[in-house]
């Protein structure tokens, strides 16, 4: 690690008088998995697009492998992969037909082309469903064969669009598993998601990309640490009130309480807390506690402090779901 | 060499998935056929089959070609697979010749099909098959421009049926395939030297009956510019509206 292969300098789009991305600037690190997080909407798919030369800047300047991504698109598509964000291959070709021919469009001659799209099918467990058409694979399968298709001429920087997006549970774990070893074979790894555990899980850095602005990037350990400066205590009761909440903050001045749902508060407090106290509280308030739980940050809680934006936004679908 | 790879793979693609279908081939034979079939029926006496074979020929190439981008090309980029080749380290000239070769490749068999029935039918004796072959070969690629422009003017495959249509109705009938632009009413004479098709349709009457009306290089000259123009302009349009 250390190089930086793909380098975006106040990207800028406009579709007429809308702001898709706003002077977005980031690096990317050779050997990492960079996560773009955000909402649907925040302009992750555009900024791909830019980056793999489907749509052009409004303004900016992209270097990708050391080559002017603007300028020299056509030398940098040799030698990166890109995984839509809709599996997009040919319906009424075979699995092992797709790849073939994805392999031909990059110079590949007809053996080599051909040992590895078979390679491939194996390595992601398509062998035998290799054989059927596309348009019979199931949502899990496709995408898989969507990946195989991105990484036919072995590129040294992968493209995945919201990879596990409307993808069972099984496939996803399976495709995140992919991406790891792929990454662990030296493939710089640039993907998209608005799922924060996904981010959290595979992400070595991640950039926030909200209403087309790139907010932070930073690496998963660092924006952590920021938040563990805090202490968090989740208690469950048999139930509480606001005037209870009310006599808990003069009570305890210096932390704050919320509430988590019907049952649970949180509590936020700079130090360590001495538990002895609260339950004394809450014994003299004649409310039975059941639970007391420390809880380490998450990448969530770091997203809607840096953002602002409500968790429920982020976890919205996109309406017309994709294929 | 690996873009010459890559130029064959698309053209082979696009040849096995929808050239060679059986819907798309038949349409190459039952076209013309009809076509016959129809001004036989409207002359009410056995028409000279030579006589209509260039207007019949053209047809199958303007029709063949034109339709066939509408699949190749509005198709997939509905289907967002066109996307790949977009994204493909190929320049963006040769994607284009590779997505339109096949079309005129399937336009220039069309264009012998019905020579093929006429052959059993009369004798052919006589046709000067160089400048007629040329003749097609110049047909073909300018409809297929035709067929891109199109294609990449619109988003919806019903759209590309229609806008095509805008073009080769009035085509059928100003540009001297069955009435010979001479008696076409003078307001309407004009418009057919607009066309692109009233000069191949002349390039095939003289090589095969030798009764057209305009000099062979001035045909040739006005196919050919009429080519670049459309692939150009095309292009340019790719470039803005796809790669966006
Ligand atoms: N071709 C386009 N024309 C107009 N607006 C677009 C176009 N593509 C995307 N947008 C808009 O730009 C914004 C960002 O879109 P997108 O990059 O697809 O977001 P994300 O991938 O993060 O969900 C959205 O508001 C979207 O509606
Ligand atoms: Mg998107």
């Amino acid at each position: 690690m250390g190089e930086t292969i793909i380098e975006a300098m106040g990207l800028c789009k406009w579709f007429g008088d809308f702001t898709a991305v706003r002077d977005a600037s980031f690096t990317v690190e050779a050997g990492e998995i960079f996560g773009f997080l955000g909402p649907n909407g925040a302009g992750k798919t555009t900024t791909i697009n830019m980056l793999t030369g489907l749509a052009k800047p409004t303004a900016g300047a992209i270097l990708i492998a050391g080559e002017d991504g603007i300028r020299h698109i056509k030398k940098v598509q040799q030698r990166i992969g890109i995984v839509p964000d809709e599996s997009n291959l040919y319906e009424d070709m075979s699995g092992f037909d797709n790849l073939v021919f994805c392999a031909s469009l990059y110079g590949m001659e007809k053996a080599q082309r051909e040992a590895r799209a078979r390679q491939l099918l194996a390595q992601f467990g398509l062998a035998e469903t290799g054989k059927r058409p596309f348009k019979a694979f199931s949502k899990g399968m496709k995408r898989k064969l969507t990946i195989a298709a991105g990484i036919i001429h072995a590129p040294r920087i992968l493209f995945l669009d919201e990879p596990t997006t409307g993808i069972d549970v099984e496939s996803a774990r399976q495709i995140r598993k992919l991406i790891q070893d792929l990454n662990g074979q030296g493939t710089t790894i640039f993907l998209t998601t608005h799922y924060i555990e996904e981010a959290e899980r595979l992400c070595h850095r991640v950039g926030f990309i909200v209403d087309g602005s790139v907010i932070r990037v930073d690496a998963i350990g660092s924006l952590m640490q920021d938040e563990d400066q805090a202490y968090r205590l989740d208690f469950t009761l048999e139930s509480h009130q606001p005037a209870l909440l009310e006599a808990m903050s003069q009570a305890f001045p210096n932390i704050q309480v919320s509430v988590l749902d019907p049952q649970r508060i949180r509590l936020l407090s700079p130090t360590r807390v001495e538990l002895a106290p609260f339950i004394q509280f809450f014994e003299d308030a004649q409310i039975p506690v059941y639970e007391v739980k420390l809880v380490h940050p998450s990448l969530e809680d770091v997203f809607v402090r840096i953002t602002g934006i409500e968790i429920a936004r982020l976890k919205k679908e996109k309406e017309g779901q994709r294929k | 060499m690996s873009q010459l790879i890559a130029f064959w793979s698309i053209l082979m693609k696009d040849m096995k998935n929808y050239y060679l279908k059986p819907p798309n081939i038949s349409w190459g034979i039952i076209f013309p056929l009809s076509w016959t079939l129809m001004l036989f029926v409207r002359s009410g006496s056995p028409v000279d089959i030579r006589e209509i074979l260039p207007g019949v020929m053209a047809l199958s190439i303007l029709f063949g070609t034109t339709s066939m981008l509408a699949v190749t090309i509005t198709f997939e980029r509905k289907s967002r697979s066109f996307e790949r080749l977009l994204l493909a380290p190929i320049s963006l000239n040769l994607l284009m010749l590779a997505k339109t070769t096949g079309a005129i490749l399937f336009g220039v068999l069309n264009a012998f099909v019905p020579v093929l029935f006429a052959s059993f039918l009369i004798d052919l004796s006589g046709i000067h098959w160089v400048t007629a072959f040329s003749g097609v070969l110049l047909i073909a690629v300018t409809s297929t421009f035709l067929g891109l422009f199109i294609a990449v003017s619109v988003s919806e495959v019903f759209e590309a049926q229609t806008f095509s249509n805008f073009f080769r109705f009035p085509m059928m009938f100003l540009c001297g395939l069955f009435i010979p632009v001479s008696s076409l009413p003078a307001l309407l004479q004009p418009l057919s030297y607009l066309l692109p098709l009233t000069y191949g349709a002349d390039i095939l009457k003289q090589s095969i009956n030798e009764n057209g009306f305009l000099p062979a290089p001035l045909s040739f000259s006005v196919l050919l510019a009429f080519s670049l123009a459309l692939f150009t302009i095309s292009l340019r349009n790719i470039k803005k509206r796809w790669i966006y």
